[in-house]
């Protein structure tokens, strides 16, 4: 029996135009919807789909590139750590050229120092165990999605007993963001795509909740054309009929409770703390910090870098577009000064960011062509 | 980071304490994963790989009905030319 092509299933483009035709029909008057999800802004503006969308339907761009709202401060106590000559610095691969307030992590490997891109967080607890002689630090980065891998590799490593294995968490959560976007008084949003992997790790039910409060339905969405099209159909059908509601169509992967032991073992390790995001600030219990009881796998205490005063670029309007204010091509310095191969701010740094996605796919500001 | 691929899991075994498996993302891309946090999966289980991690196991029964119902959703649209506020393929709680 041959396997469901759980890959290209979801990739049919003629149930995308029907799909799309379907939010066509639906649509009466304007919605403004956003997501949060650094993978769904890469997918949306690499297959076009915003520009399938009717012309009532806005969608931005939330705050979830996770390496985009990594907070400078972290940005450079990470480069203090990593110039280090006894550390090994460990990192995910779209880290390495995240500007900090003078320099990047790839400056620094050019320099010198030993940085090194891992895939998986036990790749970075394989070379500790291999360099007993060497700090290995590891920049535990992302959203809810990363948290059960990070967390296992702090746990593996005390398992393991290791003494020079370190994580620089820098974690960010998504209620809080949404909450903050809501609460803000020049919110536009009206529905919001919810990031289905970030739900298939902690379910949906942090969300009712928020939609209640805020009377804003929600949706759990995935990340291929037809689950992106599929998720903002049933938004804008909530919308339409009026409904506040949660709901979830990304059956496949999702459910409402979600991983209950990865939930467990991010509680065991991590605790809520205020968490600032680059560009937009600190958003109160939005983070999650090391638990004391692993403070001897924490990097801000194994090291000293507590005094560190960020300096961010003046050009950059990054934090406007996370927060779905602007669009990338309203920034003067977008493809000009800031361009991926000399990025002024992370958004044009990662390939989730959607300063980087608009450049890549070529969207231009039609009210501007100059 | 966030943008998980889909992959056939087909071995499974243990390493440094950890569940680890062998998975298969087709065009000859074979990954190791950990499973330490679905300890339920079996061989031929399908998942979605983050980081080197499976978080979740995929269902086929879901895909299979929400693709059903979208293919109605389209079909119905072809037909009568509107929208006839056909089931929706969401979950609600």
């Amino acid at each position: 029996m041959t396997s469901f092509d759980f890959t290209n299933s979801f990739r049919d483009a003629n149930l995308v135009r029907g799909v799309m035709d379907a939010i066509r029909r639906a649509v009466t008057r304007p919605w403004v919807l956003m997501e949060i999800c650094g993978g769904q802004t890469h997918s949306i503006v690499r297959h076009g789909l915003d520009q399938l969308l009717p012309p009532e339907i806005e969608l931005v761009h939330g705050p979830g590139c996770p390496v985009c709202v990594t907070p400078l401060e972290q940005i450079d106590r990470a480069l203090v750590i990593a110039s280090r000559p006894e550390v090994i610095f460990t990192s995910y691969g779209d880290m390495l050229r995240v500007p900090g307030s003078n320099q990047d992590l790839f400056s620094i490997r050019a320099r010198g120092g030993d940085v090194r891109v891992v895939y998986s967080p036990l790749d970075a607890v394989k070379i500790a165990r291999e360099n007993p002689e060497k700090q290995v630090v590891f920049f535990a980065i992302g959203f809810e999605t990363t948290a059960p891998p990070n967390v296992m590799a702090v746990q593996q490593a005390r398992a393991l007993g290791l003494k020079n294995f370190s994580v620089l968490v820098s974690h960010v959560r998504v209620p809080p963001a949404i909450q903050a976007i809501l609460g803000s008084p020049s919110n536009r949003v009206q529905g919001f795509l919810l990031a289905g992997h970030v739900c298939s790790v902690m379910g949906y039910w942090e969300y009712p909740p928020l939609a209640e409060k805020y009377r804003v339905p929600m949706v759990v969405t995935g990340f291929e054309p037809l689950d992106l099209a599929n998720g903002i159909l049933e938004t804008v059908k909530l919308l339409e009929a009026g409904k506040v509601e949660v709901a979830n169509a990304y059956a496949r992967l999702v459910t409402f409770q979600g991983n209950q032991p990865a939930q467990k073992l991010i509680s065991e390790v991590f605790m809520d703390c205020d968490r600032a995001w680059r560009g937009i600030g600190i958003i109160p219990q939005s983070g999650w910090c090391l638990r004391p009881e692993y403070d001897d796998f924490n990097a801000e205490k194994r090291f000293d870098v507590a005094d560190i005063v960020p300096k961010e670029s003046p050009l950059c309007i990054a934090g406007q577009i996370m927060q779905g204010l602007k669009k990338p091509h309203d920034c003067p310095a977008f493809g000009t000064l800031c361009a991926p191969e000399h990025p002024l701010g992370a958004t044009m740094v990662s390939s989730e960011g959607a300063c980087a996605a608009y450049h890549k796919y070529g969207r231009v500001n039609h009210d501007r062509l100059d | 980071m966030c943008l998980g691929v889909p992959g056939k899991i087909t071995e499974i075994y243990e390493k440094d304490g950890l569940q680890m498996a062998r998975v298969d993302f087709g065009a000859g891309v074979l990954r190791e994963c950990c499973l330490a946090y679905i300890p339920e999966a079996k061989i031929g289980d399908w998942t979605v790989i983050h980081v080197g991690f499976a978080l979740n196991l995929l269902s086929e029964e879901e895909a299979q009905e929400t693709l059903a119902l979208l293919q109605e959703i389209v079909d119905l649209g072809e037909e009568l030319g509107s929208d006839v506020g056909s089931d929706s393929v969401i979950r609600h709680q």
